[in-house]
């Protein structure tokens, strides 16, 4: 499993496949049971009330928390144990509930290291900075530099982003994300604190980065006009359990999703 | 008005991404490396050399290493005497070896060996962070302290424990040793400090450097973008240790000549001040590095002649005074200016580009 594999699945056939996640911490569990298929090229929501096991979901599928049951396929290969770091390399890109960027360096060298896994120039080439190793240094500022004209960083680029506010903050870790050019983007409540504009200019970058670069989102979101606007296929999570998917229509008239967010009539 | 950068458009990548990217800073730095080759050489007496230059210029390279690993990479160490040990000790024993062995090679190697050192020390790093870590580095320093003391071996079973170097050409001129001429101890330092020093710089605005501060800033990002922790950490403790084994050698072998393990490498003189140097220079700064270890060393100097030279105190109450008023500067110093001298001087040239202009 590779890279190239997830690359190769054509659209709209299943890129990533969870089969029965189970996930405990000790007596809590955080998942139960949970199935659905992510295709490639969609826009993916994961929904639910807070504490539904949302952000879970995410940590297993990059590898960071080890289910404990439970089968994932990636690109149609059975994927058992993962360190992030592969998920890393087999092209999946996360941004943060909480903002989890690197506040000391500044936005250009926060969105630089999402090309550290590209850059395979060795250290005693880096220390000479010397031929190759500047001209990939060149090669990736290039990159970069696209990322930060999509998403109008330019005037912030040598800005240190924890003197940010927190709407460029988010946007800096989109960035950051993207600057990896991934194949599947997960991003956790990447509106989440925003006004109505920066939600806006959000949803405007979401959907041209999936209309562009054809890249697979999976969205966790809690505003349920964005959700439903944006995300082509939905999946509903409660107390870690499943209780519904499919179309966004289907969604807003499923009845268990009703009864979740607004609670059971009491009908004795 | 100063400082001014308009007008200094950059128009590649390269030009935007160098070291000295504003003309005032080639010219400042050209002025700095002409006068620190071209003239200082030919002025020097042995007072400036082993009072101030080759101690600042010592000091200057333990400081970028600590500064690569506690700056750059988070991660706190009290090793630095330990670790300098290593590199003096090495330098001693490649030197009984190999007689016929270049200086410049000897050091390097030693430099080599004390990375080594660093990689073990640094695996638990992986588990435990902050003041935990930097008891465990502590436990380095006494560790490695003691076993130059215990082990014979490493003092070629003399009768004193001490270490003395002996006499070791470059391009026939005697480097090390008492022969060794002021310009010449003065000259191997600076060459070795401005090649690694470049090579620090180098290092940091490259992907390694990257990676050690993704580590330092947020560590579970880090992984989660591929950044892999145990390889990122034990590289800074490499490097790092590398330059402080560097300067443990020269400290030996170009600075001191003779040593002995506990009082040389204590963590009093050396760990402690060169963790001063760092946070007073300025954590994950190169500029710093060469400002906080310019400070250290010449603070001791500036007092003592202000205290014996102007007011007429004797030598011995001086000293007395002289502790207190270091101990009571660094409070104030870190009250005043916690973020160090690196970012007084970039506040500085925020001053100079506008004035004489208020705003």
């Amino acid at each position: 499993m590779s890279l190239k594999d997830l690359k190769d699945i054509p659209y709209g056939k299943t890129a990533i496949e969870l089969k029965n996640i189970f996930l405990a911490f000790g007596g809590v569990k955080a998942l139960t049971d949970v199935s659905f298929d992510i295709k490639k090229g969609e826009v993916f929501a994961i929904i639910g009330p807070n504490g539904a096991g949302k952000s879970s979901m995410l940590n297993v599928i990059n590898g960071f928390y080890k289910p404990t049951s439970g089968t994932i396929n990636f690109a149609g290969t059975h994927r058992g144990e993962m360190e992030p770091e592969f998920a890393a390399k087999s092209g999946i890109a996360r941004t943060f509930q909480n903002i989890a960027l690197f506040k000391g360096m500044s936005t250009l060298d926060n969105l630089m290291t999402g090309r550290l896994l590209k850059q395979k120039q060795n250290f005693l080439m880096q220390a000479l900075y010397f031929g190759p190793a500047e001209k990939e240094e060149e090669e990736h500022r290039e990159k970069v530099e696209r990322v930060i004209d999509f998403l109008d960083l330019q005037s912030i680029r040598r800005t240190p982003v924890g003197s940010l506010p927190y709407g460029l903050q988010k946007r800096v870790e989109l960035g950051r994300a993207l600057a990896m050019e991934p194949e599947i983007l997960l991003l956790d409540e990447p509106m989440a604190g925003m006004n109505v504009e920066e939600k806006q200019d959000m949803s405007r970058f979401v959907l041209t980065v999936n209309n562009e670069l054809k890249t697979t989102i999976v969205l966790i979101e809690h505003d349920m006009g964005v959700v439903m606007d944006i995300s082509d296929r939905i999946v509903v999570l409660d107390y870690g359990k499943k209780i519904g998917s499919g179309l966004p229509d289907e969604i807003r008239n499923n009845k268990a999703v009703i009864d979740a967010y607004l609670g059971v009539a009491d009908d004795e | 008005m100063l400082y001014k950068e308009t007008g200094q458009y950059k128009s590649t990548y390269k030009s935007d991404h160098a070291i000295f990217p504003l003309i005032q800073d080639k010219i400042a730095f050209s002025t700095l490396m002409f006068i620190a080759f071209l003239i200082i050489p030919f002025v020097i007496n042995s007072y400036w050399e082993k009072a101030i230059l080759v101690p600042f210029l010592i000091f200057s390279l333990a400081a970028i290493g600590l500064n690569i690993l506690t700056g750059y990479c988070g991660q706190v160490s009290l090793g630095t005497g330990g670790f300098m040990a290593v590199g003096a000790f090495s330098t001693y024993k490649i030197m009984t070896y190999f007689p016929d062995l270049n200086i410049m090679i000897i050091v390097l190697i030693s430099g080599l060996i004390t990375a080594a050192v660093g990689i073990l020390f640094g695996l638990p790093s992986l588990r435990i962070k902050g003041f935990y870590l930097a008891v465990a580095t502590l436990a380095s320093q006494f560790f490695l302290v003691w076993l130059f003391n215990k082990v014979p071996w490493f003092y070629n079973y003399s009768d004193t424990g001490q270490i003395t170097v002996s006499e070791r050409l470059m391009f026939g001129i005697p480097v090390t040793g008492a022969t060794a001429p002021p310009y010449a101890t003065y000259l191997f330092c600076l060459i070795l400090v401005v090649l690694l020093g470049f090579a620090a710089k180098n290092l940091i605005r490259s992907k390694m450097g990257r990676s050690w501060m993704a580590i330092r800033d947020m560590d579970i990002a880090a992984e989660i973008i591929g950044v892999p922790p145990l390889k990122t950490k034990l590289s800074a403790f490499a490097i790092s240790s590398f330059y402080i084994g560097v300067a443990g050698a020269l400290y030996f072998a170009v600075f001191l000549g003779a040593i002995e393990v506990t009082e040389s490498f204590d963590i009093m003189t050396i760990s402690f001040p060169v963790l001063f140097m760092i946070i007073i220079g300025g954590l994950g700064s190169m500029l710093g590095s060469f400002l906080g270890a310019a400070f250290i060393v010449t603070l001791p100097i500036g007092l003592k002649f202000i205290m014996v030279d102007l007011v007429g105190l004797s030598a011995v109450t001086a000293k007395h005074f002289e502790i207190t008023i270091w101990g009571l500067l660094m409070i104030i110093f870190l009250i005043v200016e916690p973020h160090g001298l690196a970012r007084l001087w970039s506040i500085a040239k925020e001053k100079l580009r506008r004035w004489p202009f208020p705003y």
